[in-house]
């Protein structure tokens, strides 16, 4: 790729950026949010076309106006949220869209022999709805292969996958790059950029930085290149001060509308001034554990107090989040959907951070003005990169919108402070703006549940981490000094040791 | 020269925000266009001089001071219908019963003028005559709205079908209270005692409904840009999900919304009977409950505008039955005009948000 540039209205998404891609070759493709990685993907897999440069394969130019192109070219592209039919089944999506006669005992024999060729699972008449997040970022991967890809390009693989089929996506993609393929891999995690890649290329602000091979360099070294400047890469984890149960909850049992068991009996406390770390696959009941805490979510039975400073305790069940904050218990919740929970996507910033405060006085006007100042404060303190508060907040990156929403749910001065995914999605720099924030909450007292996903982050900073298996409780660990193997079987085995 | 690549020759790339006066630059020429398109049609196909046609089309609204009236007063009316389905349409919940909800209150006001009538002062007429009928069109919505919050069913298909029960009843009661007798219709009531008429201000007949629905236009601006109600309106639209996780009771605000909605079609069926026409037919509301989507939409839902559109949608309304009647043609001629109109002005916003780049040709390659 030479010479690319790609602007959406005023912003310079790409800016003259120079890229090779090698054959047997895995490269990863590292930048901050916004720094451009994924629309350079989807020029070169057809789904934006480049204001200008120029795109050659094997020497050859080529114009690549639409995904077909791209796909008749050998490139394919598995994106970060799955494009399948739920209610197909495996086969039927990998050959929807190709032209010729349809035959799917056929179909189903090439895919067979594709999975044998690189160590995929999938059968190919399950039906997608019944699949496993990984199942089907299997599939689309299959998918791609199947329209005979050579370039494949993977948006955060493993942004949704737990540590096991992490390894297994790893040892597939090994597999292909020793079968010649080019691939190019976007992710933020530092550790699988060093475990898996041969080279790596960096972007900052739309523009290339420089690229260099993986034994060559250190992670230290590629974030610097990342942010521009040199970034410390430790978190703090200072020791709780006058810790106090803040939270307790007791024999939780929560079903979803299907009649699903969610949670199955938890019980556990948060104390002030402490961060408990929630580890789990994702689906183990993460979600409806905060979402009843925070009063969306209907429980069947069990407790959950909320501890005054007093002593005396409130019950929080059966209250829905207007009737928990009239009891005076100041709970901020920063939900998993950004976009879909915590913030209205189509309003401004000054208008999401009246969300939390609109109903204040008696006046049946909203008072526009303090939240406006609200605004430009977090603006300022979080440093948000926006063009100014009445942007909408859709048109902020990931990290921006995460930091506007922590900047509101913080500001209300919180003592109780839940967060499920605080950091997915995020670049480094960001990331660490986030966890700086919930140790400063942490230091002034508030009770912290921190619900993750990345288990490094989790042991580093969490005080204690309660382990989540298929909606009961596996066990609970003090952060400091566990091992990350030891977390990892709880998160598939109840109780973790169980096997010796 | 052997490897020449063929580039795409334009490709459409969305537009950062426009100044205003270039985007009101675009709309203009988009008018233009549409007229000269017309014309050019108008030509091809009757052979009418295009600019008599469009100065029959002017003098249609404009010629007379009478009939200025009656577009101020056609534009009142449409942009109350229009001004009530509004709030609905922020919540993002469609209520296209706007025709039944105004119908039942046409319904309500006709039946306190002709059943009260002498029985009761005239002023409790009048009073009798509001109430109910706000009330009416607040019920007409409210059941919907009620499902909707509790069932979570489709309010498109419910309020639809809630229009054709209105109407049905309507055609029911015109049988009933049938004067004279036989005749199948009610004519003007109460002609000589002048009972439930809305008073007569500054000598014009249509002055009350313009100045009220006026009101109604500025206080629902406010409503819903400047009022927690309209905010909690506005963030159910956007995502019920925040909405709950803020606490917003997301059950109430639908049904609070839709009583409102459509307390103000009530309110407009209220005017149509008691203040404009003083009578009841099925087709009393003349499908406005249906153009206010247009309205409303074409306003992107802010109230102040949908003045401008509903002028522009009655202006091509009359002017298209002044050409049918002025040259012979038949009413579907001036309807084809006004869909062209509508589908440039409709179409320039695209060019509004996004524009057209010719490739250029990349390097400079001999």
């Amino acid at each position: 790729m030479r010479n690319i540039t790609k602007r959406f209205g005023p912003v310079l998404a790409n800016d003259k950026v120079w890229l090779d891609i090698y054959r047997g070759e895995i490269l990863a493709l590292l930048g901050e949010n916004g720094s451009g990685k994924t629309t350079l993907m989807n020029m070169l897999s057809g789904i934006y076309f480049p204001d200008e440069g120029e795109i050659s394969i094997d020497g050859k130019p080529v114009v690549i106006r639409s995904p077909k192109d791209a796909f008749d070219l050998g490139i394919g592209m598995i994106h970060q949220h799955f494009k399948l039919v739920d209610v197909l089944t495996a086969a039927e999506n990998i050959v929807l869209g190709l032209e010729g006669k349809l035959d799917l005992k056929a179909a189903a024999r090439r895919i067979r022999e594709i999975c044998d060729a690189y160590g995929f699972e999938v059968d190919p008449s399950q039906k997608i709805y019944n699949m496993s997040v990984s199942q089907k970022q299997t599939v689309e991967i299959v998918k791609v292969l199947y329209r005979g890809a050579d370039i494949l390009i993977l948006d955060e693989p493993t942004a949704v996958l737990t540590p096991q089929e992490t390894d297994k996506l790893f040892t597939v993609l090994r597999n292909m790059r020793n079968d010649g393929k080019a691939i190019v891999i976007i992710t933020h995690k530092m550790h699988e950029v060093e475990a898996l890649s041969d080279r790596v290329a960096i972007l900052r602000h739309g523009q290339f930085v420089g690229d260099m091979l993986t034994r060559n360099t250190n992670a230290q070294e590629m974030t610097n290149m990342m942010v521009g400047h040199a970034v410390t890469l430790n978190i703090d984890r200072p020791e709780p001060i006058d810790p106090k149960p803040r939270i307790e909850v007791n024999g939780l049992t929560i079903r979803s509308i299907d009649g699903i068991l969610k949670l199955d009996d938890v019980s556990f406390t948060a104390n002030s001034g402490e961060i408990l770390g929630i580890a789990g696959i994702s689906g183990c009941g993460q979600k409806e554990l905060l979402e009843a805490i925070a009063g969306l979510q209907p429980v069947e039975k069990g407790s959950i107090s909320y501890v005054n400073d007093n002593g005396t305790k409130e019950e929080l069940i059966g209250k829905d989040p207007l009737e928990i904050a009239g009891l005076g218990v100041s709970l901020s919740f920063v939900p998993e959907d950004r976009l879909g929970m915590g913030l209205v996507a189509n309003m401004d910033l000054a208008d999401n951070m009246m969300l939390r405060s609109f109903r204040r006085g008696r006046s049946v006007f909203t008072d526009r003005r303090s939240p406006y100042r609200l605004a430009e404060n977090v603006v300022r303190d979080l440093e948000v990169i926006t063009p100014g508060v009445t942007t909408p907040v859709r048109r902020l990156s990931g990290g921006n919108v995460q930091k506007v929403l922590v900047g509101r749910e913080i500001a209300s001065a919180p003592t109780v402070l839940l967060t499920a995914y605080a950091v997915r999605g995020l670049d480094i720099n960001s990331s660490y703006t986030i966890y700086d924030l919930i140790n400063q909450q942490k230091a002034a007292g508030v009770a912290v549940i921190y619900v993750g996903e990345d288990l490094d982050v989790l042991l580093e900073l969490a005080d204690r981490i309660l382990v989540l298996c298929g909606g009961k409780v596996s066990g609970i660990v003090p952060g400091r000094g566990a091992s990350k193997r030891d977390v990892g079987l709880m998160m598939t085995k109840l109780g973790g040791k169980a096997n010796g | 020269m052997d490897n020449k690549v063929r580039n795409p020759l334009f490709h459409v790339a969305k537009r950062a925000a426009l100044p205003w006066y270039k985007s009101w630059a675009i709309r203009f020429c988009a008018v233009l266009a549409a007229l000269i398109v017309c014309g050019l049609i108008t030509t091809l196909v009757t052979g009418e001089d295009p600019v008599a046609v469009y100065v029959s089309m002017w003098k249609g609204s404009f010629g007379t001071a009478r009939r200025f009236w009656v577009l101020l007063q056609n534009i009142a009316m449409l942009l109350c219908v229009s001004l009530a389905v509004t709030p609905a349409f922020r919540m993002r919940c469609w209520n296209l019963g706007g025709e039944g909800q105004a119908l039942i209150g046409c319904l309500c006001s006709a039946a306190c003028m002709i059943l009260l009538s002498g029985k009761i002062p005239n002023w409790a007429v009048i009073v009798c005559m509001i109430v109910s009928s706000i009330l009416a069109g607040a019920v007409w919505a409210g059941i919907p709205a009620f499902f909707k919050a509790k069932y979570n069913t489709n309010e498109t298909l419910f309020t639809l079908m809630m229009n054709y029960v209105a109407t049905q009843l309507v055609a029911y009661f015109c049988v009933v209270w049938e004067n004279p007798k036989g005749s199948g219709q009610i004519g003007i009531i109460n002609p000589n005692s002048q009972i439930g008429w809305f008073p007569v201000i500054g000598g014009q007949k249509y002055l009350l409904n313009i100045i009220i629905v006026a009101l109604v236009c500025v206080a629902m601006h406010i409503y819903l840009n400047y009022t927690k109600h309209g905010y909690e309106i506005a963030v159910v639209g956007e995502s019920e999900r925040t909405a709950r996780y803020v606490g917003i009771k997301v059950d109430r605000v639908i049904i609070r919304t839709m009583l409102l909605s459509g307390a103000l079609c009530g309110l407009a069926g209220l005017l149509l009977v008691g203040s404009t026409n003083h009578t009841l037919t099925p087709t009393l509301v003349e499908g406005r409950g249906f153009t206010a989507v247009m309205v409303s939409w074409l306003a992107k839902f802010n109230p102040i505008w949908m003045i401008l559109t509903s002028l522009l949608l009655v202006f091509l309304g009359r002017g298209a039955g002044e050409i049918a009647t002025n040259f012979g043609l038949n009413q579907s001629f001036g309807d084809i005009l006004t869909g062209v109109i509508l589908f440039f002005i409709i179409g320039s916003e695209f060019f509004i948000n996004y524009q057209i780049k010719l490739t250029k040709s990349s390097g400079k390659e001999e």
